[in-house]
């Protein structure tokens, strides 16, 4: 009795989790989608019903291995290790199960993921994260960028090897290459433009608000009040004004400013990326040690010298952590961009809703994804590298 | 040296400095000492004007300091305060390093310096000089922050509660280093503190501020025996007055002729020291030697207790 208790104890709980969700997904959710066109729904089929016996059985082991380690062995690298091996083990199952569903030479039919792929990419995703926060000594931030570099070429080589050329996104891919590569350009265009342009104009602002606290309720208050209207809306209200200052102003049309299009996208973005560069800004301000700013006057340094070398020094942390969720922020609001003819990878997500193409809508969606997912670990890095020396 | 002259400074409707005058002396240690809000502070931060005077003057050397811009001013001024304000980004040589740079030093020059201030502070400059604040003790905190204030060589030094933040026994290693730095360098310090055991150890002139007056400025054996007002006895303490006194006083400046035997004590002790050995040990005599622990001649309970009453 104590000893199945104390059993039960050293079970893992998310490991658990991870395992009966995963266990489920292969069971009763479909592994690939079967579409005879792009748009027709489609058959499901199992692992075990595309898979040659061998293969299947192979894969299966694995996921087997990998669920026991999540369950029972607690060596975060181990648990990390185990959840790549299965991101692997579940993206070549797709990729084999796309190949031998696709008869030679067709471009028409349609192998999707299904369902139970995603539901197990979610486990092992959430598996991997989890031995990531679990790691003693946590990973230096170098170890983390070459990490992501090395997922990256991983990612890229298979892309480019034509590993999921079958796929259902690939194909869309195919017949979108150009336009992607426009459309990707674009996305990230608006969220830096809008970026930058914010931090122009925050990282001001928001020294203003520390040196003069009268101030800093208003400013906050009011760039709140932006924080809560959403995108849509805010691109609706943008709209109007723009559209009347292009018919007001020749050059301002010249110059690309319309009532839609990419200006209300980036004034939008950057509307909305004034709250946490600002915020942020006076709080790393705020954290700065008196005594450290009162050496310094007392040394001699000039204001200018005070607030560069030493006050925006000491804050830099603080502000690029606004200036990472402003960037994660963005490329996601990007999206929304679309709907106002601001391109950007939302073109194809609503173009696919349009055409209830879900494979178009993922075109769009999983670079944007990856897109932040990069953005934050690389700021995420920056960030602990400042940390480390300075306390 | 510096020339205090008639110096006061209101907050609207409140006098925090109020008409203060004092000649401090070339190369030697001033305190200003008090309790907080007399003002002490203030008058400091006037010097050096990080705090602008409402009116009155303050001279170094014959100029008025409000002739040049205050950050050039504070360059020729070393300052250091309590908790030190260390640079938590920059490392213990570029912390040091500071005002040099802000002159314009060339690098033989300010690596020499940087290498002579972190011996003198003995700070091994090859463990220390790369690294951050953070990585050190408060005590060592402390010495980088003087270190730094004396870095461009200024004639004068500017302490705001400098070991506040120290422990006592650190805070008492702090104040023979700072004796030991002063002979060396032949600095000009000022230094503001709220504790009087400190002042009377290494002032040699005290002054004593209370609502933003000062009440009493002279050498500390005065402040004792000829206190001007209540509270500079009340600052100074009635109860132990005696053995204050015989702090001032050291065992070499009271040595009388003869030989002794028995306890043996160094000239450099104080006579509090020198009487504590005697009752410890319930001698009568005590034999005084100097450094080299050669005999000097010696110290009986009568000759130490006549030092321990206004004389």
């Amino acid at each position: 009795m104590t000893t199945t208790v104390a059993r039960l104890h050293r079970i893992d709980p998310l490991g658990a989790l991870v395992s009966a969700v995963g266990a489920a997904s292969l069971l009763w959710l479909p592994f690939v989608v079967f579409k005879l066109n792009r748009i027709l729904p489609g058959d499901a089929h199992s692992l075990m019903q595309v898979l040659p016996a061998s293969a299947a059985l192979a894969c299966q082991v694995s996921l087997i291995l990998i669920a026991l380690v999540a369950l029972g062995i607690a060596d975060a690298r181990v648990r990390l290790a185990a959840a790549l091996v299965g991101v692997i083990v579940v993206a070549a199952a797709v990729a084999s199960a796309a190949n031998l569903l696709t008869p030679a030479g067709n471009r028409v039919v349609r192998v999707a993921p299904g369902s139970g792929f995603w539901v197990l990419l979610v486990a092992l995703g959430l598996m991997a994260t989890d031995a990531i926060t679990r790691l003693r000594p946590r990973p230096r931030p170098a170890v983390r960028v070459l990490m992501l570099a090395l997922f990256a070429a991983v990612a890229g080589a298979a892309l480019a090897h034509g590993t999921f050329d079958n796929l259902s996104v690939m194909r869309e891919y195919a017949v979108n290459a150009g336009r992607f590569a426009h459309e990707a350009r674009q996305h990230v265009w608006l969220a830096l433009g809008s970026l930058a342009a914010a931090i122009v104009v925050a990282l001001p602002l928001g020294i203003l608000c520390h040196r003069v606290p009268r101030l800093r309720g208003s400013v906050l208050g009011g760039l709140n009040v932006i924080q809560t209207i959403p995108a849509i809306a805010l691109y609706g209200i943008l709209m109007a004004p723009l559209g009347a200052l292009a018919a007001a102003v020749p050059l301002a049309a010249r110059l690309g400013i319309r009532g839609i299009g990419a200006a209300p996208a980036v004034l939008a973005l950057f509307l909305y990326s004034l709250l946490p560069v600002v915020a942020n800004t006076v709080a790393g301000l705020k954290r700065v040690s008196p005594a450290a700013v009162e050496a310094a006057r007392g040394m001699g340094m000039t204001r200018w010298q005070i607030l560069t070398g030493v006050e925006l020094l000491l804050a830099l942390p603080t502000i690029l952590t606004g200036i990472r969720i402003v960037l994660v922020q963005n490329i996601g609001l990007v999206t929304v961009a679309a709907l106002i003819g601001g391109g950007g990878l939302g073109v194809f997500v609503f173009q696919g809703i349009g055409q209830t193409a879900i494979d178009l809508v993922l075109l769009g969606a999983i670079p944007t994804v990856a897109l932040a997912f990069s953005a934050a670990v690389l700021l995420d890095a920056l960030i602990d590298t400042m940390n480390r020396t300075r306390q | 040296m510096i020339s205090i002259d008639n110096l006061s400074k209101q907050y609207g409707s409140t006098t925090v400095v109020d008409r203060v005058s004092l000649d401090i002396e070339r190369n030697s240690i001033t305190v200003i000492v008090g309790t907080s809000g007399s003002g002490k502070s203030t008058l400091l931060r006037m010097i050096n004007r990080l705090v602008e005077p409402s009116s009155g003057r303050v001279l170094i050397d014959g100029n008025d300091t409000a002739g040049e811009p205050a950050h050039l001013l504070r360059r020729r001024i070393g300052y250091a305060i309590q908790g030190n304000g260390l640079f938590p980004h920059r490392t213990v040589a570029e912390n040091i390093a500071t005002v040099p740079r802000l002159l314009g030093w060339d690098d033989t020059r300010l690596r020499a310096r940087v290498l002579q201030l972190l011996t003198v502070f003995q700070l091994d400059p090859a463990e220390f000089a790369g690294k951050f604040p953070h990585q050190l003790s408060g005590g060592q905190q402390q010495r980088v922050g003087v270190a730094r204030a004396l870095a461009a060589e200024p004639a004068v030094l500017l302490m705001d509660e400098p070991f506040g933040a120290l422990d006592p026994i650190i805070r008492a290693k702090a104040q023979d280093d700072l004796l030991d730095i002063q002979r060396r360098f032949a600095t000009t310090i000022v230094l503001v503190t709220h504790d009087m055991d400190e002042a009377f150890r290494l002032g040699s002139r005290v002054a004593v501020m209370s609502r933003g007056r000062v009440l009493q400025y002279d050498r500390p054996a005065v402040l004792i025996t000829r206190p001007a007002d209540p509270f500079v006895s009340q600052m100074t303490g009635l109860a132990d007055r005696a053995m204050r006194l015989l702090s001032l006083t050291t065992a070499g400046e009271a040595v009388i002729p003869g030989a002794a035997g028995g306890p043996v004590i160094a000239a450099s002790a104080s006579l509090r020291d020198a009487l504590s050995e005697l009752v410890w040990r319930g001698a009568e005599s005590v034999a005084v030697v100097d450094a080299d622990g050669a005999p000097l001649g010696r110290l009986t309970v009568a000759a130490i207790l006549a030092h321990g009453r206004p004389g």
